[in-house]
């Protein structure tokens, strides 16, 4: 392969990863510290294409829509919390996946009363419509350069509050061990909500970026719950870190997946959790146990 | 499903009297058996999708079925109609379930579906077990009229194969010497891109890489690059719904389009030009419909379906209108008697059909011959250009009737 697209199939990759980690983050955090499978994390990723899609027909703006779609989606999961996850924190595994199974159903026959099945197109925001010339035939649009900006800022944000604030100190804390810090005085429940919230809150923000790549379609959320999981169990459930690391693999492995070995391209990306989870079980940064 | 009020007439005592091509040679003789035939109401079972992603290409279909029936009074060979509808769910897995319950349970005359490739390839399967007459108003799955063509099975839309040829013949005419194609993996994809293939080697053209993306994946960046570092002469692909949305944008931002012409089928164009915006303008597709067709017949029938459901026309709507005028021209020839099928569907074979797309007839694998026309995106409008293909019928080799 020419080293020239050689470097831009890595850029692929590398901007695919990042476009995975925004939507996988939300997951890994609401899977390893609440303990709680969300199936319905796809059907955030959803309503906030879809809310995307909504206000920015209406204030012609991504920005606007995202500020409006976002406290929105935060409610959302807010209440998704404390009406339903809630009662299920010491439920087993089962029965969490019957009723985000439940949510999935629900959500989706919504989204086709108030929308409809047709697909619909979010424009690029003006300032980045533009695109760069890479070789004579191909060039880069500069808003999927300024979404993997975005990835990289909020990999950033997240690490500085969960390693230094004391928010952070919390969720590491509950995750490990809840009774603990609950002894400590500490509210847990409180936490609980909030960070599922924020779990659904990232997923609705991811949907919400995405939308002008990806365009806004029924199923769409189905479509990158697996692939979500898939990162979640390679990182280590529960590891910010790992999640990140994981949606690069897994950005690399599906865009080179496609080029060198097209007839398998559809399990390159599970030959890598194969084989990484026959060498480290518990995922790349995992605790083991 | 929604069932109407029933009707305990059992067709199998109707089949006794008249089963057979003389007693239906002798209905047109003597008044009597027909008279009978009108008192049962002939039972009509639309396995369509009603619900899911498909819905609006189901109620098209139906609504356009009706409608042709209803120009003729509403009745079938002079037999009143009912219709059973079955919403299929766009569900293969309950395909073969949901026929049987049509044609086995409910008994229906004739069986109409469906939108969905795999759901039809399972009802081609039990019209062929139960001899049951079964008419495709869209799927294009090669098999139904190739190597599981049958008597009883006709399709009154396309098969994959069809759209594509036109599309590569056009790009060959225009001095394209190799080409591209990218598709999904899977069976709808291969025919498309097949279809391409011949059209574009009867011009000398040669595919040189076919690109697949595992189905329903919609991350085409890599293959985008793919292709830049080819660079071939033009780019065939074949994608549906949210991927034909995305691909057609992504083309576009990569800048691929100033550089290498972008063809498909209409499909790539239908229902998805508002989504895909700009990025489709300009865009050359293939298909046996496009809605600014002149012909009489046409006009007549965006009046007529826009006066009878407030809707636009698409292509659905004319498969399924068409539907409808090839059954009133069969049953109207055995004075409404399903039963007769060796002049039942002699009649349909024969029938000139005079639809919206311009008169088409069946071949002997029972799928249109039919013209293709190029089109292209105007101001967010597929726009007719010319006639690609005239009377272009589908590659019969697999099919036994043929």
């Amino acid at each position: 392969m020419d080293p020239l697209f050689f470097l831009i199939q890595v850029l692929n990759g590398v901007q695919y990863g990042l476009l995975l980690f925004l939507i996988a983050s939300g997951l890994t955090l609401v899977f390893g510290i609440l303990q709680v499978i969300n199936l319905a994390h796809g059907s955030f990723y959803m309503i906030g294409a879809y809310l995307a899609f909504w206000l920015t027909a209406r204030s012609g703006s991504l920005w606007i829509a995202i500020l409006g779609g976002l406290p929105l989606a935060l409610l959302l999961g807010f209440a998704v919390e404390r009406l339903m996850i809630r009662f299920l924190y010491k439920r087993d595994h089962l029965t969490q996946v019957l009723l985000t199974y439940g949510l999935i159903l629900i959500l989706n026959e919504a989204q086709r009363l108030i929308f409809g099945s047709d697909v619909h197109g979010v424009p690029v925001p003006e300032i980045f419509a533009g695109s760069i010339q890479l070789t004579d035939t191909l060039s880069y649009p500069v808003y999927r350069l300024a979404v993997s900006g975005i990835c990289l800022i909020l990999v950033i944000l997240m690490m500085v509050v969960i390693q230094t604030t004391r928010l952070g100190m919390y969720i590491r804390a509950g995750s490990v061990n809840r009774e603990m810090v609950q002894l400590l005085g500490v509210d847990v429940q409180r936490l609980c909500t909030l960070v599922f919230a924020a779990g659904a809150g990232l997923a609705a923000f991811a949907g919400m970026v995405a939308a002008p790549l990806s365009s806004v379609y029924p199923g769409i959320g189905e479509h990158i719950l697996i692939i979500c999981f898939v990162i979640v169990v390679i990182g280590g459930i529960g590891s910010i870190k790992g999640a990140f690391i994981a949606a690069l693999l897994v950005g690399l492995a599906d865009t080179f997946g496609k080029i060198a070995v097209p007839e398998f391209a559809s399990m390159s990306v599970y030959a890598v959790m194969a084989a990484i989870l026959l060498w480290r079980p518990q995922g790349l940064f995992g605790r083991a146990g | 499903m929604t069932r109407h009020s029933s009707d305990k007439t059992l067709p199998m005592s109707r089949r006794a009297v008249l089963g057979g091509a003389a007693a239906a040679a002798a209905a047109s003789t003597f008044p009597a058996p027909a008279v009978r035939a009108q008192g049962a109401k002939i039972k009509i079972g639309l396995m369509l999708p009603y619900s899911g992603t498909y819905a609006a290409l189901g109620n098209n279909i139906a609504d356009g079925m009706m409608l042709a029936i209803n120009e003729k009074g509403g009745k079938l060979g002079g037999r009143e109609v009912r219709y059973v509808k079955l919403d299929d769910e766009s569900e293969p897995a309950k395909g073969a379930q949901n026929a049987n319950k049509l044609v086995v349970g409910e008994k229906v005359d004739i069986l109409v579906g469906t939108v969905h490739s795999g759901v039809a390839a399972a009802m081609v399967q039990v019209a062929r077990e139960e001899q049951a007459t079964l008419l495709i108003p869209n799927a294009g799955v090669g098999d139904a009229t190739g190597k599981l063509c049958a008597p009883n099975i006709f399709r009154t839309s396309f098969s994959n194969w069809q759209p594509g040829f036109p599309m590569g013949k056009v790009a060959a005419e225009m001095g394209h010497k190799n080409a591209v194609t990218i598709t999904w993996k899977y069976a709808a994809g291969e025919e498309s891109t097949q279809g391409f293939k011949d059209g574009f080697a009867t011009g000398g053209g040669k595919v040189t890489n076919d690109l697949r993306v595992p189905f329903p994946d919609v991350e085409f960046q890599a293959l985008l690059t793919e292709i830049a570092s080819i660079k071939p002469d033009c780019v065939y692909t074949f994608f549906a719904g949210g991927g034909a949305v995305k691909f057609v944008k992504d083309y576009d931002a990569a800048g691929l389009k100033k550089s290498i012409p972008l063809y498909g089928p209409g499909f790539l164009t239908d229902g998805t030009l508002q989504a895909q915006g700009a990025s489709a303008d300009g865009l050359l597709t293939t298909l046996h419909y496009v809605e600014d067709l002149p012909n009489p017949i046409n006009q007549k029938f965006k009046a007529d379906f826009q006066k009878a459901t407030s809707r636009p026309v698409d292509v659905y709507a004319v498969q399924g209108y068409d539907t409808g005028q090839v059954l009133v021209h069969g049953l109207t020839a055995v004075k409404g008697d399903a039963a007769a099928k060796k002049d039942f569907y002699a009649a349909m074979k024969g029938y000139k059909v005079p639809s919206p797309r311009g008169e088409w007839t069946f071949s002997k694998s029972q799928n249109p011959v039919q013209d293709f026309y190029l089109r292209k995106v105007v101001g967010g409008e597929n726009r007719y250009q010319k006639i690609a293909v005239k009377a272009l019928a589908e590659p019969t080799d697999a099919c036994k009737m043929a």
